[in-house]
């Protein structure tokens, strides 16, 4: 790393021209990688490995709102690529704008999905399993569409991923809701986009773990 | 010697002994050569007064001899092992009237059901014990483990088989015992606090001494070491134990 | 995430240190410090492990009698001294979890990761200080949430430190429940630690190397160190997210690993196994790089054949991703993938094969001094050969039929662990406690440490590859309830009482690290005479290490070279002709 020292310090030896707190960021992110890839791995092993017959995601899942839902975190993955623009271009009023936006986003995403996460317990959706003499139960299981044990580990997989990606999203408002307080006070003037473009990679990466499981476990 | 492998008596131990055999005697080798060659290194080049090391950085033909020879010698061994892992464990190779038995383990005892003389599980003549089996000497036999709570380990040294009994699984192993005797069957995988306590006999029988047995057992069963006895730790081995059979 | 990523103050140097004392011994971003406090943290665990160790060979060669000391423990434990079954397989599930967990892993890489990297590259310290700083932190409540499991009702885990499922996750089947929950915790904790550790150490070897530190002249150590983290980076998550999941069906009421409720015991193992496996490397690597640095320096000669060297980290650390169903042979998974998962375990020996002939080269034809730390190198060496031949034995797959789960994989683990790590190990303390602390460690009761440990570290664990031939399965309280076993029995006590040495030959060690800590004689800058850049800074080193960045010239192990007065070459010393230009 070069040091803000005299011009005649020699610089260090750059690995892969990639300044420090991004490459922290890329290799922090690998390691998050994994993490999901356990997660998703084991359903998609559970699921399709199963003997037994599986609920179908849409007869338990609201595929609209989440649907919308996934349309705003991707909206907020463009506003955050607005600011990283309007960050490099010392753009202050737009980085605030976008930052801002991106909060928003993001916050709202949280808040669908807890509200989601309301409604599918309150129809008997559980992490155990279905509750007995539940809606759920009476459209699902006491009519033999599926099984007891196959919808308990629906539920049991559904709850673990997405409650583990909302955690990430969560913690990603909380550092963005910071990132936006500096911005207010001037703390990414005259071009110094490092910190946003950082959180911005961060973003990106929860947005895309969304659309992976969305995917996965939704629609398929 | 009673410090190495109980003596093999299973169809396929020989061949299982076969590769320990040879990987010994590789790895003996290689041992000796190693660790000699460290020796001698240690020995002939110590410090001493006025002598310099060499300024060597390394040897790419030295590297290609060691790393291609290490290469052959374990990609043979996969290759020998192969076969006997393929005959033992693949459902493919398992032999055809094979007489099944089924194993159901728990916590902490096996509970064995053989056929009778129809030589058919799941009819009215099957024969069931607790840590008993008994098996007629040169017969093949298909053992059906399922389990009823944790993972257990089906384990007989003297047929040098080992199969992980997994609940929620219906595992089948394969044996045809060479011997007869009396063998140990343990149960090799943390199972709980009696998973030492696991001990069960295997008995293998002549054909006409099966016969008898077999018989006996519709008859209203000869004495043979009963369930209730084998469920209750006891001290032996030859050691006063103590405390041991009191612990829980 | 954005105030944490510069080194602290861009332009850090070596230089006038202000901090109270508190920010300087207690809450410190300085890796120098954060790598002694593991040192502690791991040392204090080492004691931890090799005394429920102690516990669980005296049930072991004297079963059913109570246990020196044994009448402090309550009687849920050992009721008049002696050990019950449930709290034997508790002892068994702890000592591993302590050593690997807490005692190896911060001692190869909390330890040596943390003070070598910045050092050896020429850096003032990590990328991300503060998360360093809260890298070790974390451990504090992990190895607290460890240690409460033997404090609760129903004891602490005892499913083994591989935690199979449904044992582990079932109250109904073992009668721990809070202990295994504590255990779950304590392991993610731990996660969380190594991650922040792992994204330090990639990236500060990849982004902060001193100008003329290019890749092919990083000290092997380094090399072992960054591939470690790499492996650490992709493998603990997976056991995080097993944990997890693990945790999940103890309190939530899930079903991931449960068949009553449509799980799979067997994803808990491919999952645990997937991390599993590369973890053991994770625990041999950094070992591996240390003995490098230290061989190289005892032989007074370069590492024979450094580019095959680093090539066979990476072929080791590649080829663990893909061997994990080797510890499955028998578990009932598909038996074709048992021969797929044999050809990758068996290939994996020719990388390692390759480095035990590179460290026989270092040593050919040099002037080996046979310092401490050299000592405990050629132990590492000679042991770690006879842990990886064992090695080959299992990866057969009938004849890992008959071993699995007995007392020669037992062996196994402790030849690689015990006779490669931890002997690394103390190669590495005693090389690096001079630069450290400032002061010599006493040679001679270093040696009489290494002679002691290893007579009595072989007496304890070669018999146990006799014991597994034997058929002496693992992790059984009382052996004497097979009668097959007990002709080994004799064979059993005299592994206990070598035990009982072997614990009490670390005596000397203890003494010594803690009296040369404080009366220890005054260490030099180079004691050892090696060429790497640590070593051309005072004992210990200041705050800010560099007080300019330095330049580097040449690899780590210029030793010997022709035309030169000494018989090293440091790193940062001009080449010849810019020298004489001066």
């Amino acid at each position: 790393m070069a040091h803000a020292a005299p011009l005649s310090a020699p610089r260090a030896e750059q690995g892969l021209g990639v300044y420090t707190q991004k490459l922290g960021m890329w290799v922090f992110l690998a390691s998050e990688v994994m993490f999901f890839t356990a997660l998703i791995g084991s359903y998609i092993i559970l699921r399709w490995g199963s003997a037994e017959s599986w609920p179908v995601p849409h007869e338990i899942l609201a595929i609209p709102i989440t649907a919308l839902n996934t349309f705003i975190l991707i909206c907020s993955s463009v506003s955050m690529v607005k600011a990283y623009a309007a960050a490099t271009q010392d753009d202050q009023k737009g980085l605030r704008r976008w930052l801002l936006l991106t909060v928003i986003g993001g916050a709202t995403f949280v808040g669908v999905q807890a509200f989601e996460y309301h409604h599918l317990i309150s129809e008997g959706l559980l992490p155990s399993g279905i509750r007995e003499g539940s809606a759920l139960a009476a459209r699902l299981v006491d009519t033999g569409k599926v099984s007891a044990t196959a919808a308990g580990l629906f539920g049991s997989a559904f709850f673990t991923m997405t409650g583990f990606h909302g955690f990430h999203v969560t913690c990603g408002v909380i550092c963005m809701t910071f990132v936006t307080i500096k911005a207010f006070r001037g703390g990414y003037r005259g071009g110094r986009y490092h910190g946003i473009e950082t959180i911005g990679l961060y973003w990106h990466f929860v947005d895309l773990v969304w659309i992976i499981l969305f995917t996965i476990v939704y629609l398929i | 010697m009673h410090w190495w492998f109980p003596a093999n008596a299973s169809s396929y131990g020989g061949d299982v002994d076969r590769i320990f055999y040879v990987i010994l005697y590789i790895t003996g080798a290689v041992f000796l050569l190693v660790e000699g060659g460290l020796l001698v290194f240690l020995v002939r080049y110590r410090r001493r007064e006025g002598r310099t090391a060499a300024y060597v950085h390394g040897n790419n033909k030295a590297e290609i001899v060691w790393t291609t020879i290490p290469a052959v010698i374990v990609i043979s061994l996969a290759l020998l092992s192969q076969k006997v892992w393929s005959a033992v464990k693949d459902p493919a190779h398992f032999p055809k009237d094979a007489i099944p038995i089924g194993v159901h383990v728990k916590q902490f005892e096996w509970q064995i059901t053989m056929p009778g003389p129809d030589g058919k599980l799941d009819t009215d003549d099957d024969i069931f014990r607790k840590n008993e089996m008994h098996l007629q000497v040169g017969r093949d036999y298909a053992v059906r483990l399922t389990s009823q709570d944790v993972i257990h380990s089906f384990f007989i040294p003297a047929f040098r088989l080992k199969q992980d009994a997994v609940p929620g699984m219906t595992i089948t192993a394969w044996f045809r015992p060479t011997r007869t005797g009396e063998f140990d069957l343990a149960c090799s995988q943390l199972c709980g606090t009696g998973h030492y306590r696991m001990e069960a006999k295997v008995y293998v029988h002549s054909a006409e001494d099966f016969a008898r047995w077999q018989a006996a057992q519709a008859a209203g069963g000869v004495a043979t070491p009963s369930a209730a006895a084998a469920d209750t730790p006891r001290a032996t081995g030859g050691m006063a134990m103590g405390h041991s059979g009191a612990m829980r | 995430m954005t105030a944490a990523a510069m080194p602290q103050g861009a332009g850090l140097h070596a230089g006038h240190d202000d901090r109270p004392w508190i920010r300087r011994y207690v809450f410190s971003t300085d890796h120098k410090t954060i790598g002694i406090q593991f040192l502690f943290l791991s040392l204090f665990f080492l004691l931890a492990g090799g005394l429920l160790a102690m516990v669980i060979r005296w049930q072991l060669g004297f079963p059913g009698t109570p246990v020196p000391g044994g009448s402090i423990l309550p009687d849920a434990m050992a009721p008049g001294g002696v050990i019950r079954p449930s709290f034997y397989n508790a002892l068994v599930t702890m000592h591993g979890t302590f050593m690997i967990f807490f005692a190896v892993m911060p001692l190869l890489t909390g330890v040596f990761a943390n003070y070598l990297i910045p050092l050896k590259i020429g850096a003032p310290d990590m990328a991300f200080p503060r998360l360093n700083m809260w890298s070790f932190w974390l451990m504090i409540p992990a190895g607290t949430l460890a240690l409460a499991g033997f404090f609760v009702e129903g004891g602490t885990a005892a499913a083994g430190w591989t935690a199979y499922a449904p044992l582990s996750n079932s109250p109904l089947y073992t009668g721990v429940s809070a202990g295994q929950v504590l255990w779950c915790l304590a392991i993610v904790i731990f996660g969380a630690s190594s991650l922040l550790g792992s994204v330090n150490y990639v990236t500060t070897v990849i982004n902060l190397r001193a100008p003329g530190m290019t890749w092919m002249r990083l000290p092997l150590s380094v090399w072992a160190l960054f591939i470690t983290a790499i492996l650490a980076l992709l493998a603990v998550p997976i056991l995080a997210g097993a944990i997890i999941m693990l945790l999940f069906d103890q309190v939530l009421g899930t079903h991931f690993y449960l068949p009553t409720g449509g799980g799979q015991p067997l994803l808990w193992q491919h999952l645990f196994w997937f991390f599993g496996h590369p973890e053991v490397y994770i625990l041999i690597l950094p070992a591996m790089g240390l003995v490098s640095d230290v061989i190289a320096n005892g032989s007074r000669k370069p590492v024979f054949g450094y580019p095959t060297m680093v090539a066979a980290i990476g072929g080791i650390a590649f080829l663990g991703f893909i061997v994990w169903g080797h510890h499955m042979f028998v578990s009932g998974m598909n038996p074709r993938l048992g021969t797929t998962f044999m050809a990758s375990t068996m290939l994996i020996a020719v990388p390692t094969s390759i480095k035990v002939f590179n460290w026989l080269g270092t040593m050919w034809r040099g002037n080996i001094h046979f310092h401490v730390p050299m000592l405990n190198a050629i132990g590492f060496l000679s042991m770690f050969v006879i842990g990886g031949l064992s090695g080959i034995f299992m990866a057969a797959t009938p004849v890992d039929m008959y071993i699995h789960d007995s007392y020669f994989i037992v062996a196994h683990i402790h030849y690689v662990l015990f006779g490669g790590s931890l002997f690394a190990a103390f190669a590495g303390i005693y090389y690096w406690f001079p630069k450290m602390f400032g002061r010599r460690m006493d040679e001679r009761l270093g040696r009489i440490h290494f002679a002691l440990t290893f007579v009595f570290y072989n007496l304890t664990f070669f018999p146990m590859h006799l014991l597994g031939l034997g058929g002496h399965m693992r992790r059984i309280y009382d052996p004497t309830q097979y009668p097959f076993l007990a002709p080994l029995q004799p064979i059993n006590r005299f592994i206990s009482v070598s035990a009982f040495l072997l614990l009490t030959s670390q005596l000397p060690f203890a003494f010594n690290f803690f009296r040369s800590l404080f009366r220890g004689e005054r260490a030099e800058i180079n004691p050892w005479r090696d060429n790497s850049l640590e070593w051309t800074l005072p004992s210990p080193p200041p705050h800010g290490n560099f007080a300019a960045t330095p330049t580097v010239y040449r690899g780590p192990y210029e030793y010997s070279v022709p035309g030169e007065v000494e018989d090293f070459l440091p790193q940062d010393r001009p080449a010849r002709a810019a020298a004489e230009a001066h």
